[in-house]
Order: C-alpha cells, then sequence, then structure tokens
C-alpha cells in the first residue's frame, strides 16, 4: 500500500508496510499509480527491466532519458522492498495472553477548582455523583500495589496523577510518590510519575516538589488570554490565564535550573470549533518561553456550540498546514523553535511493530483507577458502568483481586491487524488505531474508528512527514 | 522538480527520488516480535490524553 500526496510542493510517497518514506519527482510521482496497475496485473510479482512501453507512451510529454531512470529508481525501491511492500503475515503478534499492566492512571481527585465549559471528565466527577471525590492514600498505594504485582516482566512503569484537579489532594500525591520510591527498589521497578494540572493551585511547595519527582508535568493552557478564559473558567466565570501563567513560566524555568537534569513538561491546550484557528494560540504559548506543546481537537457531543464537526475539517487542515510551515521557517532560521507533540514522529528510533500495532494499551498494560478504585480501561472511560474492571480495594491480597477477564479480552483483541477499517488504512502504523474511548463515545463501539479524529490523524502525520522531508 | 540533499538513512538520493526513511517498519517488525518488551511510555502517559498516536514514542530499547 503506498499513500501519496503533495504538500508544500514536495511529491511525498510513503510505502506503508515498509514505512519508507520518498520525495519524488514529478515523473516518479505519476509513475507510482501505473506501476501499481502493472504490478497488480502480474500478482505483485515482478517488474521488467526496461521501462514499458506504456509507461514511456503515458509519460510522453517528459524526456525519455528522464522516465527511464526514474522507472529505474522506482524498481530498485521496489526489489529492496521499500515500494509496494507486502505487510508479513509470518509475524504472530501475541495479543490474547496475560499482558502486564506497565501504566496507570490515577483519578487521584474527582474534583475540580475551575469549571471549564469543555471538559470530557464532567467538571471532575466524570459524571459519578454521590461517591467520594478525592482518593485516599490507602486506595493510592494498593492501586500502586496493584501495578507492581500485575507487572511482571516489566521494569519501567508509570503512573500518571489525573482528575478532576490532581493538586487538590496534593498531600495524597506527595505520600504515594514517596511510599512508591520505597517500593521500587522492593520490586526492581522504575516508576514514572506524570501529573497533569490546571495549574491554579501551584505554589513554591509544590513546584519544587513536583520538579524533584515527577517526571513529566503536563499544564493546561489554550494559549491566547482571550482563548484560555473563554474555556476555563472558575465557577465564579473569571478564567485562569492571567493566576496560571507566571506559575508556568516559574515552574518550567527551574524545572531543569534547579534539577540540573532535563524532565519532560508539555504545555497542553485544546482547541475547539470556537478557535478553529489554534496556530495564534500556539505561536503564544512560544512567546511566553514554553518549548513544548500539544493542542488538541476538543472531545464533545455534537450538540455542543464548541463541538468539531466534520465541515470543520478543512479548515483544521489549513491550520495544521499553517503551523507546519512556521516550524519550518523557525528551523531554517534557528530561532523560536518549538516541539508540538503531534508532529513528532520518530522515524530512526520509533517504537517496535508490536507497540505499533496494539496503541495505547488502554484495558490491557494500561488502566486508570478511580478515588473509590474501581478500575477502568483507562480515563475516558471513567463513569461507564459497563466498562468497569474490578476494585483495587476488592481483596486484602491484591495479587487475588480479579478484573473482568471478558471485558479485558476485548481490549486485547482491539488492534489493528484484527481491526479490518485500520488494517486497510495508510496511517495505522502511526497511529496505532486510535482511541478505543472516542469509538465508543462516538459509535458505540471500541472497535469503530471514529471518523474525525481518524482525519485529523492523518493530517497531522501529512504535515509531520512533510516537515522531515524538507528539514533533512 | 529537482531533489534536495538529504541527511538521514538514505538509501536512494537521485534527481527523481530521495529516500530519507528506509525501513522503520521493517525493523520495527523484527524487534521483540510477539509481545514487545513493553518498557516504552504509554502513549496517553505523555501529553494528549484524548487524541492517540504511538509514532512519536521512542523505543527504550534503542
Amino acid at each position: 500500500m503506498i499513500h501519496k500526496y503533495n504538500l508544500f510542493g514536495y511529491n511525498l510517497a510513503l510505502d506503508v508496510e515498509s514505512g519508507a518514506i520518498h520525495v519524488l519527482s514529478d515523473i516518479a510521482m505519476q509513475m507510482i499509480d501505473y506501476l501499481e496497475i502493472m504490478l497488480e496485473k502480474n500478482n505483485f510479482s515482478n517488474l521488467p527491466e526496461e521501462c514499458p512501453v506504456d509507461i514511456r507512451y503515458f509519460l510522453a510529454k517528459y524526456e525519455s532519458s528522464d522516465v527511464k531512470e526514474a522507472y529505474s529508481g522506482l524498481c530498485e525501491l521496489y526489489n529492496n522492498q521499500l515500494l509496494f511492500s507486502k505487510s508479513n503475515n509470518n509475524i504472530k503478534l501475541d495479543f490474547n495472553e496475560n499482558i502486564p499492566v506497565k501504566a496507570l492512571c490515577l483519578n487521584i481527585s474527582h474534583d475540580c477548582n475551575m469549571n471549564c465549559e469543555y471538559c470530557f471528565a464532567g467538571k471532575g466527577d466524570f459524571g459519578i455523583e454521590n461517591e467520594k471525590k478525592l482518593m485516599d492514600e490507602q486506595t493510592g498505594m494498593n492501586a500502586i500495589n496493584f501495578l507492581m504485582q500485575k507487572s511482571k516482566g516489566r521494569k519501567n512503569l508509570e503512573v500518571d496523577f489525573f482528575g478532576g484537579e490532581p493538586l487538590l489532594n496534593f498531600e495524597v500525591v506527595k505520600n504515594i510518590v514517596l511510599n512508591t520510591r520505597k517500593l521500587e527498589k522492593e520490586y526492581n521497578k522504575n516508576v514514572r510519575f506524570t501529573l497533569t494540572t490546571n495549574g491554579t493551585l501551584l505554589n513554591n511547595e509544590k513546584i519544587d516538589f513536583i520538579n524533584e519527582n515527577i517526571s513529566n508535568i503536563v499544564l493546561s493552557l489554550d494559549g491566547l488570554k482571550e482563548t484560555n478564559d473563554s474555556m476555563r473558567k472558575y465557577n465564579g466565570g473569571e478564567g485562569s490565564y492571567s493566576e496560571i501563567v507566571p506559575l508556568y513560566q516559574k515552574l518550567v524555568s527551574e524545572r531543569i535550573n534547579k534539577t540540573g537534569k532535563y524532565k519532560d513538561y508539555y504545555i497542553r491546550g485544546t482547541f475547539t470549533g470556537k478557535n478553529l484557528d489554534f496556530v495564534k494560540d500556539i505561536i503564544h504559548m512560544r512567546e511566553l518561553g514554553f518549548k513544548n506543546i500539544s493542542v488538541e481537537p476538543v472531545v464533545s457531543e455534537e450538540y455542543n456550540d464548541y463541538a468539531i464537526h466534520e465541515e470543520d475539517l478543512p479548515v483544521i487542515f489549513k491550520e495544521y498546514e499553517n503551523l507546519a510551515r512556521e516550524i519550518i521557517r523557525r528551523d531554517k532560521n534557528k530561532t523560536d523553535i518549538f516541539n508540538f507533540f503531534h508532529f513528532n514522529i520518530d522515524l530512526e528510533n520509533g517504537p517496535c511493530f508490536y507497540k505499533r500495532a496494539k496503541g495505547c494499551g488502554s484495558g490491557s498494560e494500561y488502566l486508570a483507577v478511580t478515588p473509590n478504585g474501581d478500575i477502568y480501561p483507562c480515563h475516558q472511560f471513567v463513569g461507564n458502568e459497563k466498562f468497569k474492571l474490578g476494585n483495587v480495594n476488592d481483596n486484602f491480597n491484591i495479587s487475588d483481586i480479579k478484573l473482568n477477564e471478558n471485558l479485558m479480552k476485548i481490549f486485547y483483541g482491539n488492534n489493528i491487524i484484527s481491526n479490518q477499517k485500520c488494517e486497510k488504512c495508510w496511517v495505522k502504523y502511526f497511529c496505532g488505531g486510535g482511541c478505543s474511548a472516542n469509538n465508543e463515545k462516538f459509535n458505540n463501539n471500541i472497535y469503530s474508528p471514529y471518523k474525525i479524529a481518524c482525519d485529523i490523524e492523518k493530517k497531522r502525520v501529512e504535515c509531520a512527514i512533510a516537515i522531515k522531508a524538507i528539514l533533512s | 522538480m529537482e531533489m534536495e540533499t538529504g541527511k538521514i538513512n538514505q538509501i536512494q538520493k537521485s534527481k527523481h527520488i530521495r529516500t530519507i526513511n528506509a525501513d522503520n517498519i521493517l525493523k520495527a517488525r523484527k524487534i521483540n516480535k510477539q509481545t514487545g518488551c513493553g518498557e516504552c511510555q504509554a502513549s496517553c502517559q505523555s501529553a494528549c490524553k484524548t487524541s492517540c498516536t504511538v509514532a512519536n514514542q521512542t523505543c527504550e530499547n534503542k
């Protein structure tokens, strides 16, 4: 399978099954279509050494020597399995074994001091009423013990403090981190902590603790003041921008300088149907001094006035192109360079085939735990009763906790090879099959891809590949 | 259009073809074939939380 497209004046061809990326001349770009027809006719066996008369006829407007040279080059790629390469069905991936759990999203707080309009977490409580809002330390440590015991064979584990607003439960966050450090030695594990925050409760003590102990901090900000404050509001209606920006700047500036070692951070925003021109917000984030930026489309029911609809896609695609142009320009000028999360594709040291096929691992190696200990396939399934997998407080002996195996098997089986729609899609090895929770939310089926998200991901990957091609 | 000079992993550079990345999926197939080593970051723990992507994850074993 080949995906070919033109962007910024470059002819680009991705050979899906090998991952090879080629920048082509106009002649070679057109020739690929003829080669595909020829190969289909002869069942992808071989290409003749001499450029066939048919191809020379179709490309008669070009110099004959150029046509022959392009043909010879494309044949070489084909013979090296870098063009029209086939999927290798000999590799049997094992998706049915009891996959170890290696990452937990700890919903440490189902309470929030903000009232952001677009919150997919139902303003913090994920729509779960009459349950406790803050996770207690015992439940948190049961979750950590559960992770330690269910992660057999894995050294690197991940725990994300999520909410609601995690800093409303900061003492428990602190105690879980410090107690986990002791358990790490006992179990011979390396736990990386992530924390996602709205920033409003940051102070010197919390910043110091986060910079010392949290390996990746995700800081919510939507961009310009008017953009941020139109969605990210306190209960009284005022926006958070003026309070959080200086705190983020302090946290980020001290993150490397004080600890002496690099630690990840991301300024993470959301764009909605109300601000489809989100590049100006990203540029503003960079002007504030932030270099690691992630801005993502809102997840929302269609009836909300800020939802993204299919008719918005052409505008969003143009905006991603504007962003890619800006990144290329800055890179060439070596000024104010920044890193946009969804344009980061690692062409040389990317993930293994299993990871590409399995995606985020929700419901198998990645699970979420609520304040009362309920276990869900991921944070976006929280509150959807039919996806409850178990509870970390269910058994005194953590190793005896039983998860809903029938439900987990559904997630084990969710991968780009078993999913026929994904299997035929060119972007499959970049997205890993997309988001099961979005599929469930919009199509009532974790296997059924959510088209808007797929289309957006395809555009982001096209831009990311073009950036690599132009800057390499 | 004329090709520009490439830097990474070129297997072909000519007037008509510049290969900027030769075979990352082929290589990925050869590593930990059945279940992966499982040591890399879960993609949803990095910065997204709402829109899945895996190609930006770095392999822990390289």
